[in-house]
This record gives structure tokens, C-alpha cells and sequence, in this order.
């Protein structure tokens, strides 16, 4: 809530050092540079207009002048710098450049011990030990030379790509947007010319890579994929199966997104899930054995065992001359 | 803002009294107690957000007073070049929880404030991102700050009964997309580590803050990542793969060469693979295109779960 008073403070006592310093700022840009809308920060100058030093004459209130949609501060109070970052801004933000100084190939690690070093200092941050610790480094993968280098040159990317969820290799050219590393894997985001949407392609399911003589240009509509909600979203319209988990495979509640967990007797579960692909739930129910039954729906259910069946019914027919 | 205002430009401390009668908003109290009130809750808020209020005797008065020391209420000098500028930014962006996120954010506001240009850098190429999301997480970073023991209800795995633990946390880690709570473990005697999404319920401290203290030379991130990976037992199968499927085993095999089942073309092939139980999980799980020739023990539990699925005796 923006405009709630415990937000509101500390952005009305960092607005007065932020106008000092940009005499004639646009209120536009200010507005971003403290991600609240235009509206909100002119209501924040009109009250800093009416907060100055006791008397709080016209000489002691804080004085703005505006000029077309650009402000500056004429009288500022006393309040000429910024507050020391709180503990909880100064670790948020020392944890996580700790966490890039620590992983090799995200940015020069030299610039982010510099500028670790600068902030611990300006934060006044005991800084040896930390309770929070990052590690970003996930497992070396073998396209991640060729994925930066296209990065990097700003090249359009052949990529083999095995997807899971099909069990399916395909061949495509995709135009690379960014590398993200989210939940300790590595994703390429790229504008997938096939698909003609933007893709997150993990790493280590990229089997071969060429980089392509030609730009990477993804269309200007191509947008960031949103993960702060987590990598896989479940899209209202993807059918739901209600499987119940034996104790042995609630792991599985754990490791994919569901929907709610019913504890049951003996440590079982009953979940609901969301699946996109129907081959996809039934290699995962297939592969759980006694461990996990099926109560919705139906065809799910009807298609684990008919595929169980065909299976044991063709180990049967292995020569012996190969078993040995 | 007004009362920051007067505190930070005063050097002699000033009582409540007097900062009821020059502060606006005071003035307006309708009674004492409605002052000490509001003046109380100000007090906590300023706290809150890290101001440093200092108290101390108001010169002759009776009652202490009140002030802001300006040299650690204010950010010092600070000059980032671009590419330590843009580190910072990429940092501020890592969190993807709206508690840590919005305090990177707060953060880069009072930096921009001190005149530090944190934007004029491009969004870089490569961009991490930690989650943060379990309730437990906040409780047990306020416990490690404090130095104090935590106590709180824990699955060893998520079928297992919940057992209370009492723990003297050293730090928590984000380790390949997973919250780990690392320290000593009272009732075991012993380092533990233990996963933070499994926590039922609530997180309590308990003793006095300060008793906890983390010993020298412990690596919490090596702690972690040594108990995070089990060492994995591999060894070779051989299977049998139907054309045009089960390509997720066929990307990590080697074709020994081709053989046709039940009148099915297919590829003989070799693949490592880790232990039995989750290989034969993986194997099972493609179903007819799949089918394991050696060793016995994988062919043995890949039947089991098949006859299980097909709902026959496994």
C-alpha cells in the first residue's frame, strides 16, 4: 500500500536530500525513481510543504517551486541527506550482492566487491557474519558458454531442445532475451520463432546449440516472463487430477505445485494437481507405481492402467538371448 | 516528518513537554494521556524505521529528553562508479518476496536520495532471482540477528510426524532454490540443517538474545551443500528404447544397436543411471517404450510398479 503511512515516511524523509540533489527533476521521474505513481508523490510534496522547523513560519517550512511538471527544493528543513539504510534494507541488499560476488559468470565479480564494500560501509553493517546466506550457483551445463555468447553478441540461437513435459526433442531458433537463474536452475528466456512466443528453455535440457549469423531480434511485444510467482503457473483451463499420495511419494506435493494438500490417515495425502499435458501426468502416476491412485478423473485413471498392462505384457516378450 | 524535523535540528535534548508544545499535531491533544499516546507510538514508529533517537538529560529539567544524533541518522558520502552502481541494481532485484523485495527497494530510494545514480546501467543479460516465501523464514532471521534459540515443529521428510525441535540457528541459506536453517540442535547435541519449508506452525525464540553465537570458521553455504546432495550410487543398465520415445532416457544413452520387440523397432542401449528405486520410477514411467534387460534388480522393481499401476499384485 503506497500510500500507507509506514511507506509513506520513509519515502516524504528520502524525497527532500532526492530534490536537493536534481534541482528541476521532472515529477515523473521522480515518481518512478520511488515506485509510486505521479499522483501519490505530488500528494507527498504537498505535505512536505507543510512540514518544516518549529516556529513553522514561512521561513521554516520547506520550500518548493514548481516549473511546468519539474519541482525544486528552495528551503530544505535541515533534512539534507538521505536516512541510514535500516538493518532490514542494509541485509536485503547485502545478502544479495554477497550472493553475485559468490557466483562466477553473473557480473564481474570485482565491480560487486567494490560496490559491497561501499555499501557495508556507508550502511555502518557489522558485516562478517550474516544470517542470511545465498548460493546461486547452480550445476555447470554445458550450452552455458554458447547461450552468453549469444547473449552477449546479441545473436540469434539454434537450439536441439528436449522439452519434459512432451518427451519430445525438437529443433528451433529462438532469439534470446535473457538468462535467469531462478529455484538453483538456469533458464534461457528467448522469443522462440516456432512457437512464436517467449520461452523459458532450461539448461541442461538444451542438447546442442549453433549460433546463428544474424541478430537476435525479439519483437518489441516479446515481455519478460513474470516468475516472482514461481516458474510454473497453473493456468485456470489446464485439467486438475485429485491424486492420493502414499508416503512414499509425498515428495511429489513437495517438488510440483498443487493445489491443496488433505492430510489422510498414515501419513498419506490427497492433492490436487494441475497438469498441461496428459502424457506427462500419466508418465508421473505410471512411474509411482502402488505408491500414488488416481481418483480424478476417470481417464487418467483408465489410461495409467492401460499403459501399465501394455507395458508388462511386451517385457514378456524379451528373447532370452539378450537378458543373457 | 515534523517531529524528525525538530529532533534532528536540535542539539540539546527536548522533553515531551516541550515537544508537545512546539510540535504540531502535538498541540492539539486533547488530554495528557492522549498525548503520551500518540508520542509513544511516534517514538516506536522513528525506532521502526531505524532512526537513531537518542535520550538524555534536558538541561536542568527533570524529565529526559529527546533528540536525533544527525552524524548516524545520515547516510555518508557515497559514489558508486556505473558498474557497481548497476551490480547494485541487479542485487535490489534478486528477491522476488515482497518483504526482502521491498527493502532492497527502501534501500536504492536512500540511495538515489544520496545523489547515487542506481538506473543509468542497462538490465543486465543474466539475471538471478530467490524466493522467499516460507512463513518461517522472518521468525527465524529475526532469532538469528538476535542471537537467540528458536523452537518450532519439523517433518524430517513430508510423510514423516512432525517433531519440535529446539535449535541455536546460526544463519538460514538459499540453496539451489531451497531455505535451509543451519545451527546447533539442543535435543541432538549436534550441527543440523533443516529445511525450512518443512517447519509446521509457528517459530518461537527462546532464552535471552545475545546467548546464541555462531562459532569461527563455519561455513554455513558448505554446511548445506554437503548435506543437500546425497552421494549417488550409479551403475549401468541396459534397456530397450521403442523408436521416436522415451527420449529422455534415450539423451543420456549409448545404442549398443537395434532390436525389435513384440514387433516393435526399437534401439538396445546402455545408460547410467542412479539408484533403483528412482530409476526405476523414471523407466516405469514410460511404460511400453521402455523396457529394462539388465540388471535384474531394476527389470525386478520397474515390473513391480507396472503390475502395481495396472492394478494387479505388484
Amino acid at each position: 500500500m503506497p500510500g500507507g503511512v509506514a511507506d509513506r515516511l520513509p519515502r516524504l524523509l528520502a524525497l527532500v536530500p532526492y530534490l536537493l540533489g536534481r534541482p528541476g527533476v521532472p515529477i515523473d521521474e521522480a515518481a518512478a525513481d520511488f515506485d509510486v505513481t505521479p499522483r501519490q508523490l505530488r500528494r507527498d510534496l504537498e505535505l512536505l510543504w507543510m512540514c518544516g522547523l518549529p516556529g513553522y513560519g514561512p521561513g521554516d517550512l520547506i520550500d518548493l517551486s514548481f516549473e511546468g511538471d519539474t519541482v525544486t527544493v528552495t528551503f530544505d528543513a535541515g533534512m539534507r541527506r538521505p536516512l541510514r539504510p535500516s538493518a532490514a534494507e542494509a541485509t536485503a541488499l547485502v545478502v544479495a550482492l554477497r550472493a553475485l560476488a559468490e557466483t562466477p559468470g553473473v557480473v564481474d565479480a570485482a565491480a560487486v566487491r567494490r560496490a559491497l564494500a561501499k555499501i557495508e560501509s556507508a550502511a555502518g553493517q557489522a558485516t562478517e557474519q550474516q544470517a542470511v546466506v545465498v548460493g546461486l550457483a547452480t550445476r555447470e551445463e554445458a550450452a552455458l558458454t554458447a547461450v552468453r555468447d549469444a547473449l552477449d553478441r546479441r545473436r540469434a540461437l539454434w537450439i536441439r531442445y528436449y522439452t519434459a513435459s512432451r518427451d519430445a526433442v525438437s529443433e528451433r531458433t529462438v532469439d534470446p532475451m535473457r538468462l535467469l537463474l531462478v529455484e538453483g536452475n538456469s533458464y534461457l528466456e528467448a522469443w522462440c520463432r516456432s512457437a512464436e512466443a517467449v520461452r523459458l528453455f532450461r539448461l541442461d535440457r538444451i542438447e546442442h546449440t549453433a549460433t546463428r549469423d544474424e541478430p537476435a531480434v525479439p519483437p518489441s511485444h516479446a515481455r519478460p516472463t513474470d516468475v516472482s510467482a514461481g516458474l510454473f503457473r497453473a493456468e485456470p483451463d489446464q485439467p486438475v487430477a485429485t491424486l492420493r499420495l502414499a508416503p512414499d511419494a509425498r515428495w511429489v506435493a513437495e517438488y510440483y505445485p498443487v493445489d491443496d494438500v488433505e492430510e489422510v490417515d498414515g501419513g498419506a495425502a490427497t492433492v490436487r494437481m494441475r497438469y498441461a499435458d496428459l502424457d506427462w501426468m500419466v508418465r508421473l502416476v505410471l512411474g509411482l507405481g502402488g505408491d500414488v491412485s488416481v481418483l480424478e478423473p476417470a481417464e487418467l485413471a483408465e489410461t495409467v492402467r492401460e499403459r501399465a498392462r501394455a507395458a508388462v505384457r511386451r517385457s514378456l516378450h524379451l528373447p532370452f538371448s539378450v537378458t543373457g | 516528518m515534523n517531529l524528525v524535523l525538530c529532533l534532528l535540528s536540535t542539539r540539546q535534548y527536548l522533553t515531551a513537554e516541550r515537544i508537545r508544545r512546539i510540535v504540531p499535531g502535538y498541540t492539539d491533544a486533547p488530554s495528557d494521556e492522549a498525548f503520551f499516546r500518540m508520542f509513544e507510538r511516534d517514538k516506536a514508529e522513528l525506532r521502526d524505521l531505524g532512526i537513531p533517537l537518542e535520550t538524555g538529560s534536558a538541561g536542568f529539567e527533570v524529565a529526559e529528553g529527546y533528540r536525533i544524533a544527525r552524524r548516524d541518522y545520515e547516510l555518508p558520502d557515497i559514489d558508486l562508479e556505473p558498474d557497481e552502481a548497476a551490480a547494485v541494481a541487479l542485487a535490489a532485484r534478486l528477491w522476488d518476496s515482497p518483504q526482502l523485495a521491498g527493502a532492497a527497494q527502501g534501500a536504492l530510494h536512500k540511495l538515489r536520495a544520496a545523489g547515487v545514480d542506481v538506473d543509468a546501467a542497462p538490465a543486465p543479460a543474466v539475471q538471478p532471482r530467490v524466493r522467499a516465501a516460507e512463513p518461517a523464514l522472518a521468525p527465524l532471521i529475526s532469532a538469528v540477528q538476535a542471537g537467540r534459540a528458536a523452537t518450532f515443529s519439523h517433518r524430517r521428510h513430508p510423510a514423516a510426524e512432525a517433531a519440535q525441535r529446539t535449535l541455536e540457528p546460526w544463519g538460514v541459506v538459499s540453496w539451489r532454490g531451497r531455505w535451509y536453517v543451519i545451527g546447533h540442535d539442543r535435543d541432538r547435541d549436534a550441527t543440523r540443517c533443516f529445511r525450512v519449508s518443512r517447519i509446521v506452525g509457528p517459530v518461537r525464540p527462546v532464552g535471552r538474545a545475545g546467548a546464541v553465537r555462531r562459532p569461527g570458521g563455519v561455513d554455513l553455504l558448505q554446511i548445506v551443500a554437503g548435506s543437500a546432495e546425497p552421494p549417488v550410487a550409479s551403475y549401468t543398465a541396459r534397456l530397450w528404447l521403442a523408436d521416436g520415445h522415451a527420449h529422455g532416457l534415450r539423451r543420456q544413452a549409448r545404442v549398443l544397436g537395434r532390436l525389435a520387440l513384440d514387433g516393435v523397432d526399437g534401439d538396445l542401449v546402455e545408460v547410467t543411471l542412479p539408484a533403483v528405486d528412482i530409476a526405476a520410477r523414471w523407466v516405469a514411467g514410460h511404460g511400453q517404450d521402455a523396457v529394462v534387460i539388465e540388471p535384474a534388480s531394476l527389470a525386478d522393481a520397474v515390473r513391480s510398479r507396472l503390475l502395481a499401476a495396472a492394478g494387479e499384485v505388484g
